[in-house]
């Protein structure tokens, strides 16, 4: 299979609008495709895809190729699968865009093990190098940063990290074209329920600010202190693993090496150590400000801004300064 | 009902990490845990077959070393392991593992597979849709509760707003994130009993592989070098009274312009 040097997103949808991400990737798939010489283009699939279509050509896709199938949203990544594979043994493009979420992975997944493509995960980094695609990923929780490519003539898979690539409008004329996937028989995972957690709802991903409580915060309706300055920022709300396995706060609130890892403009840790497995869930936030007590706390061998001191009261009262500069 | 665990020998976090002459871990100079996600498979592995009977059994591919991280498995309660190995498996890429582990599951006894939802070290949490494509199964990835009745298996599936039900027949292939349970500690009398259990090792031409497809020679990425990221400065630290340091931190924040 010799490729085309077209690039193209997997644009995730979130209703009828594209995820954040997709966006991002939208753009950096403009600019990869300008200096291949080819074009960018978009898959939307699930019911809004041809809403979301007008997004991803303000973004730079040439081409969004759309469909709008009720089994996109029931049954899990088989379907997409389908779409994808079949879609790109018709058009070879160079390259598929992934965001790094939980469904962009497993489709990925599949179509890559179906077709026998390259994968290159957690991209920070994409460029072109002699018509090569060269990808640069942390490994090793950061430690290392890995430059690879891919060794074959194959659609290149790279599922990239969020905020890796700055979102950018770039108009192109709306030009949808509707896919027909075959689907394959076979047993499916059927969606049978949808259940909203509100507490549950944290895209630390996506958040500007976060911030974010440990043990230090000693109780857990201390954590309290930590959400009232989230609040005043309309920041997400992080926890270390220590605050989540005393059952603090829940799970998908988890910052780190076994949670999620961020990049927001400022991470604020209260009451937070600074241990390695934290660390390389936010070492890539533009600043780092911790809160604690102990001057000898490894986080402040790393934060902008150490504050030594008791979040008791620190926390309180940058929240009701905060309040107070923003007028609110 | 039986089970397999896809387990993964990965280095530790806190070690040192150098990539060796040929651009790979050098893994004989860190230290190896079981990869902390699988240790959440294996416990849930071995609460449906308290459950619901049948056998626990682990798989890893891996170097040799790998048998240290099954042997731990067993000594949390496995039944028994396979370690796929072969000095041709070095460097293989996602797609080569999730092949060489559909074609060892190929040969084994299994109505769940478990996997953790990724590894900590090359991460791409591929390895579980892989498997599953391979094996013409349906997935249930990022499950934080499992539960298995009239010949299905049901997740909750964890999504940025909450969780999903999702559900798929057996034969299914599930992969799980950290919530999902406590993990056990191994015994006294498990970590005995682990010694005597049945470890098997395969290699590729028992699974009918050629080397060609899989470690270097398959391998569809290749790594071109690396670079050590400049470690994050140290920047001010100030212990002034409650209130200079709000109003300090605030200042801060306007200064960089978030404010
Ligand atoms: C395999 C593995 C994976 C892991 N994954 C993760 C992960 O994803 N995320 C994660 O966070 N951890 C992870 N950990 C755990 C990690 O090693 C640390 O144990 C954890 O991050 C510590 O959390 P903490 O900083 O809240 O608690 P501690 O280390 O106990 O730190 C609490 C801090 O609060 C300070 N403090 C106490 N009282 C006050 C006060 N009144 N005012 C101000 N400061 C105060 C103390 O000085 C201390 O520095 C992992 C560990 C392992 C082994
Ligand atoms: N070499 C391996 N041997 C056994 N299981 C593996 C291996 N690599 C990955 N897995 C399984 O697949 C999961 C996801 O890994 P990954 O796709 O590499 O992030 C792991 O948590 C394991 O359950």
């Amino acid at each position: 299979m010799s490729t085309t040097n077209d690039i193209w997103v997997y644009a995730e949808l979130s209703g009828k609008e594209p995820k954040k991400i997709a966006l991002e990737l939208m753009s950096k798939a403009r600019e990869l495709a300008e200096a291949m010489g080819g074009s960018a283009a978009a898959v939307a699939l699930g019911p809004g895809a041809r809403t979301a279509a007008e997004k991803l050509a303000q973004h730079g896709a040439s081409v969004v190729y759309v469909a709008e199938d009720e089994r996109f949203g029931s049954v899990l990544a088989t379907p997409h699968a389908d779409a994808l594979s079949g879609l790109i043994k018709e058009k070879s493009p160079r390259a598929v865009l992934f965001g790094a979420t939980n469904s962009s992975k497993d489709i990925a997944a599949r179509v890559s093990a179906r077709l026998g493509l390259g994968v290159i995960a957690d991209a920070i980094s994409i460029q072109v190098n002699r018509n090569e695609l060269h990808v640069v990923n942390p490994a090793f929780g950061g430690s290392l940063l890995v430059t690879s490519t891919f060794t074959d003539s194959n659609t290149a898979f790279i599922i990239a990290r969020a905020k890796a690539f700055a979102a950018e409008e770039r108009p192109k004329p709306l030009k949808i074209e509707e896919l027909k996937p075959v689907y394959t028989e076979g047993p499916q995972a059927r969606i049978t329920g949808v259940v909203a957690q509100p507490e549950a709802r944290v895209s630390l991903e996506e958040a500007n600010v976060i911030v974010s409580g440990g043990r230090g915060l000693g109780a857990p309706e201390n954590f309290k202190l930590v959400e009232e300055l989230a609040a005043a920022f309309e920041a997400a709300v992080g926890a270390s693993r220590a605050a989540v396995d005393a059952g603090w706060i829940s799970y998908p609130h988890q910052v780190g090496q076994t949670g999620k890892t961020v990049k927001p403009k400022v991470y604020i840790a209260c009451g937070i150590s600074g241990a390695i497995q934290h660390k390389v869930g936010m070492q890539t936030s533009d600043i780092i400000i911790a809160i604690n007590k102990d001057p000898d706390a490894p986080i402040f061998s790393f934060a902008d801004l150490g504050v030594v001191g008791d979040l008791h009261e620190i926390v309180p009262l940058l929240a009701k300064e905060i309040r107070k500069r923003k007028g609110a | 009902m039986n089970v397999v665990v896809c387990v993964k020998q990965v280095p530790d976090t806190t070690a040192e990490k150098r990539l060796d002459a040929n651009l790979r871990l050098d893994r004989a100079s860190v230290d190896n845990i079981i990869n902390p996600f699988d240790e959440y498979a294996i416990e849930e592995g071995l609460r449906l077959q308290e459950a619901h009977g049948g056998e626990v059994t682990l798989l890893c591919m891996g170097t040799e070393s790998a048998q240290e991280t099954l042997r731990k498995g067993l000594a949390m309660g496995a039944d028994r392991g396979v370690l796929v190995t072969d000095p041709a498996l070095a460097g293989s890429d996602a797609w080569a593992t999730s092949y060489v582990l559909a074609q060892a599951l190929k040969r084994m006894s299994y109505d769940v597979i478990l996997c953790g939802m990724q590894t900590t070290d090359s991460g791409t949490a591929q390895v579980p849709g892989g498997v599953a494509e391979f094996l013409g199964l349906p997935q249930l990835t990022w499950a934080n509760k499992v539960e298995i009745s009239d010949g299905k298996a049901t997740i909750q599936r964890q999504s940025d707003a909450g969780y999903d039900v999702v559900e798929a027949p057996l034969p299914v292939v599930i992969s799980v994130i950290k919530g999902i349970n406590e993990p056990r500690y191994p015994s006294l009398k498990g970590i005995m009993q682990a010694r005597r259990k049945e470890l098997q090792i395969w290699s590729l031409g028992d699974l009918g592989i050629s080397q060609g497809m899989v470690g270097v020679l398959g391998a569809k990425t290749k790594v071109l070098g690396y670079s050590r990221p400049a470690p994050r400065a140290k920047g001010q630290l100030i212990q002034e009274n409650s209130q200079a340091a709000a109003t300090m931190i605030a200042d801060f924040l306007a200064q960089a312009k978030v404010l």
